[in-house]
């Protein structure tokens, strides 16, 4: 897949991607208007689908709030590239469906509109300056997840089945 | 084969034997936490993936206490989703106003040393301290380990913190935990296990333990362990019922991922500056910044021994008068304690403004915002940006006796200036 | 010819020596107070539209936040900053979270035969201590802030002689949700209510505060009760000595409007109904509907005083609240709320299950906390129940006594407190 590049630094952490007072909101679609506000209040409402959000490490550490994947997905990014992420984040993401690269060094050779290139077929990053960053496979059973689409859609199949 | 504690607690649920670091096993899981600001997602999540049932009411713990009292009117929603689902599963175990979740969950004899325990909290790390591999999880997985009991966990790595020495005076368990950050850093531990031991662990109280493995998550690690013993072992007996309480151990000799040693008596306090939790400095360095505001509460540090900490230093005088001094104990139980041993009355005397058991302000929705150009010293585990107001609210994270003093200078003081 | 207390108040305070309802005088002001709901409005005014503007008398300006504590936005911070801020730069006293604003004025400022203004609707609770308390807008707020007076028309005097004694179970909160219930929402509109007769001598100030809080919400402009014997117990314990007040009374030959005459043996439990504070039923009717209730509060300017906690705590010890209902209870001060640890009261309230909250006007103000959500329905001792008082819109508030709020908590729905009574000999 090919995509612009949104870039953030390190440490962004689940407060910034949905400050808590809007946490209550009946829908993730409503929450969408205000993620990342804290930082850079001008992003939600710039992203176009397929976007590729491109981050520094230790990238959705704090709470487990998993309203903060959702909401990278629900606008329409097409993945999160970082050095490094926060477990829970990490989870919550493949639970979501959204596919999370760890790609170390990525970060300094990005910037913010670059259209880069994700490589799923030979794990590796293509950017504009001819830069080629390679990443680990993602272990077969989080791929199979992430192929039905998440976890609700994974059980929502096995649940039919079974009745 | 020699295994960590919290491999040995994988093997003793899957019996895999030669379970190693990176190893997936999916697990039985003994006992799970719901709090009340994910039910409308993780209940509506359990009935999109077509479950009918919850695999065992008896398991599941149901907490409000991020939402409580009530701020806004979309607030209480949340709670009658999670009556309803608890009306409808059998659910018994719902506590609608007793506390913070992590307080509860041992409190209430919940958690056993050698337990799983998940929560769809970040903070379900605290059990850790009882020797539980706890850890938090997103609220879809909290989903479907309702409906089968069972998840998918990787086997990770340990790092040992081994903390010897006595502490010096006005220096506390939350100091150590703080140093620990300073030292691993924001993702220092990310997919590892902490492990604390030493003989500053073991002269801790249980209390004090609570703090240290609360804030392991804030390091990135999955869990916080502290090996069980006697005390531990007593707690246990005290609160829970029944059978099964043993204390499971690392193995002599269990390979850790490093060993970080941590001399106690060199500790001073510390306080995490803005805007991250590994930003630490000793507070010294910052004595004589301007505070608005006191937080002493959470799950870090909402105890009997911090209230108790907090009125010795309080001591009969008056806050500042240009500060205000939120004060929230961490459960019903507490707060009642607190009272019989007149720490309460200490504390609204010197102009403290005591809540109800909850989150309060440490989930940064209510009860105390701040806006720019404020700063408070608070007793919880988070300061980012944006966490308790406006985004350039700075939050200096301390321990209840720096917390204490604090209130009562109108800046940032050790807590040796009063005791 | 006489003059009621109220015209007797406004003469000595207006300089002359006697005056008739209708008339408009200028008065002196003895004491200014507003909260964090308003203030940010006076001092934009003093600002910006009042020229070389300099308090006239900071020391009797009092500042008290006590609408949204602790503040749950950054608006509400920012507002309560700017309330903070003009009282230290002025050196105004200020209360940051001591409690509700006419409890803490009537526990450390007010005295008989004074003159009380605030921007607030219930200042008429200065009554209770045989004072002039009447609330007025942000605009007259600030003239009176910056002149010391402030012009007033006198009212014309409802009086209510009460005789007998409350039952077992009824208390004053019934009588003045009776009266009202009685007289409507705008039956002492622009008037003094006066409260008087053979029984006031045996209503405790807690009691008077209760009659006279209530009075603005029959649209009075004041309300007063002769201050006596009991009020000055009540300031040589609480400040020492009752010296410099006037202790007046109404002349036997003043002409009052009207007289009402209550006996006090024939008041029930009664409920003011969604959604006015006139549709008053009997506590025991609402009984029968099986009304499910969600929350109750134990609280405000209007009921939160030692007197409703005591009788709370008598209905609640050994008792849980039922599981599907919220009991919130918010002591009105914090000298309240340490006499309640003093006296157990709090530790029999967590026992039950209740929530136990800081000093401020929380549920009732319901801005804060114990905000209510749709469909959702309260029984409280707050002073209003229009339609999203308490949050959504979409939700229904009972006002009652702490007595019939406690049991209804009990049993999770609106009941008749006389039952309960008896067992718990209160």
């Amino acid at each position: 897949m090919k995509g612009r590049a949104i870039v953030l630094p390190e440490n962004i952490d689940t407060d910034i991607i949905i400050p808590t007072q809007y946490m209550t909101l009946p829908t993730v679609r409503r929450m969408c208007s205000y993620a990342f506000s804290p930082l850079r209040p001008e992003l939600a409402a710039t992203v176009r689908r397929g976007d590729i959000l491109v981050a520094g490490k230790n990238f959705g550490c704090g709470s487990s709030r998993e309203q903060a994947p959702e909401i990278i997905r629900e606008l329409g990014f097409a993945c999160v590239i970082a050095e490094s992420f926060a477990r829970i984040f990490y989870r919550n993401a493949l639970t979501n469906g959204l596919l999370v690269l760890e790609v170390p060094g990525i970060a300094a050779g990005v910037k913010e509109g670059d259209i880069i290139t994700v490589d799923m077929e030979y794990n590796k990053i293509l950017t504009p300056d001819g830069g080629r960053y390679g990443f680990a496979a993602i272990p077969d059973r989080l791929a199979a997840m992430l192929e039905a689409g998440g976890l609700v859609n994974y059980y929502k199949k096995l649940n039919r089945a079974a009745s | 084969m020699k295994h960590t504690l919290s491999q040995k607690i994988l093997i003793r649920h899957t019996e895999e034997r030669g379970l190693q670091s990176g190893d997936i096993v999916e697990t039985a899981v003994d006992r799970v936490m719901i709090h009340d600001f994910f039910t409308p997602f993780c209940f509506g999540k359990f009935n999109e993936m077509g479950f009918s049932r919850v695999w065992d009411p008896d398991k599941i713990v149901l907490v409000y206490d991020h939402l409580v009292p009530t701020s806004f009117i979309s607030d209480s929603r949340h709670h009658k989703i999670g009556d309803e689902f608890a009306r409808a599963h059998g659910i018994t175990h719902v506590h609608r106003a007793d506390g913070v979740c992590h307080q509860l969950m041992p409190e209430h004899g919940y958690v056993k040393s050698g337990d799983i325990v998940l929560g769809t909290d970040s903070h379900t790390v605290t059990y850790g301290a009882l020797g539980a591999l706890a850890t938090g999880i997103g609220y879809t997985e909290m989903a479907a380990v309702l409906g089968t009991g069972k998840i998918w966990l990787k086997a990770a790595p340990t790092i040992r913190l081994e903390i010897d020495g006595e502490l010096p005076r006005g220096v506390y368990a939350k100091d150590v935990i703080l140093c620990v950050m300073q030292r691993l850093g924001a993702d220092g531990s990310s997919y590892k296990v902490l492990e604390f031991g030493g003989s500053c662990v073991r002269d801790m109280s249980q209390d004090q333990r609570f703090t240290l493995s609360n804030m392991s998550v804030e390091a990135g690690a999955k869990a916080g362990l502290i090996e069980p013993d006697e005390k531990t072992l007593d707690y246990l007996r005290e609160r829970c019922d029944g059978a099964n309480i043993d204390g499971l151990k690392s193995d002599e000799g269990a390979a850790y991922d490093r060993v970080v040693e941590i001399n106690a008596r060199d500790l001073k306090p510390l306080a995490a500056c803005p805007y991250n939790v590994d930003n630490v400095k000793p507070v010294e360095d910052l004595e004589g910044v301007q505070i608005d505001q006191v937080f002493l509460g959470s799950c870090t540090n909402g105890r009997l021994e911090d209230l108790k900490v907090a009125a010795e230093i309080i001591g009969g005088k008056k806050i500042h008068p240009d500060v205000r001094f939120i004060v929230v104990p961490a459960s019903r139980s507490i707060y009642m304690q607190a009272v019989r041993l007149g720490y309460i009355q200490a504390l609204a005397e010197a102009g403290a403004i005591i809540n109800h058991p909850s989150c309060g302000l440490c989930a940064g929705r209510s009860n105390g915002i701040l806006t720019n150009g404020e700063r408070i010293v608070s007793t919880n585990n988070r300061n980012f940006l944006g966490r308790m107001g406006d985004d350039r609210v700075e939050i200096y994270l301390a321990s209840p006796a720096t917390a204490a003093a604090a209130a009562l200078a109108g800046k940032i003081t050790s807590p040796l200036t009063y005791l | 010819m006489g003059m009621t207390i109220t015209e007797k108040i406004l003469a000595r305070a207006s300089g002359n020596g006697t005056i008739r309802p209708g008339q408009i005088i200028e008065a002196g002001i003895d004491w200014l107070m507003t909260n964090d709901a308003t203030t940010h409005v006076s001092v934009d005014l003093f600002h910006n539209r009042v020229k070389r503007g300099r308090v006239f008398c900071p020391e009797k300006t009092v500042f008290i936040i006590d609408h949204n504590v602790p503040s749950e936005s950054t608006n509400t911070t920012r507002v309560q900053n700017i309330m903070r801020s003009f009282a230290r730069e002025h050196g105004c006293p200020l209360h940051d979270g001591d409690g509700v604003c006419h409890q803490l004025m009537v526990e450390n400022y007010v005295s008989p035969g004074q003159v009380v203004i605030a921007a607030d609707s219930h200042t008429p609770t200065m009554g209770a201590l045989g004072a002039f308390g009447a609330g007025v807008g942000s605009t007259d707020f600030t003239a009176a802030m910056v002149t010391g007076r402030i012009w007033l028309m006198v009212p014309h005097t409802l009086r209510f002689d009460l005789t007998g004694r409350f039952k077992k179970g009824v208390y004053a909160r019934d009588l003045i949700l009776t009266i009202i219930g009685d007289i409507g929402s705008d039956g002492a509109v622009y008037k003094a209510m006066e409260f008087g007769g053979p029984a006031a001598a045996g209503l405790t100030i807690d009691d008077r505060m209760v009659l006279c809080n209530m009075a603005a919400e029959a649209g009075a402009k004041n309300s007063i009760i002769e201050p006596d014997q009991t009020v000055k117990a009540y300031l040589e314990g609480r400040r020492g000595s009752a010296a410099e007040d006037a202790y007046l009374q109404s002349d036997p030959d003043c002409t009052y409007e009207h007289v009402y005459s209550y006996n006090l043996g024939d008041i029930e439990p009664v409920v003011a109904q969604p959604h006015f504070v006139h549709n008053r039923t009997a506590a025991t009717e609402l009984k029968q509907r099986n009304i499910r209730i969600d929350q109750g509060f134990i609280g405000s300017c209007s009921n939160g005083r030692i007197e409703e906690l005591r009788t709370a705590a008598a209905l609640l010890q050994g008792r849980k609240i039922h599981p599907g209902t919220k009991l919130l209870i918010t002591p009105a001060s914090r000298a309240v709320q340490l006499e309640a640890l003093r006296e157990g009261l709090v530790e029999i309230f967590m026992e039950a299950g209740a929530m136990v909250l800081n000093p401020n006007c929380s549920v009732c103000w319901g801005a804060c906390q114990g905000v209510l959500g749709p469909g959702e329905t309260m029984i409280s001792t707050g002073t209003r129940n229009f339609k999203g008082r308490a949050g959504s819109p979409d939700s229904s508030v009972y006002l009652a006594s702490a007595a019939t709020v406690a049991v209804s908590c009990l049993e999770g729905r609106i009941t008749d407190p006389r039952a309960y009574v008896q067992e718990a000999l209160i």
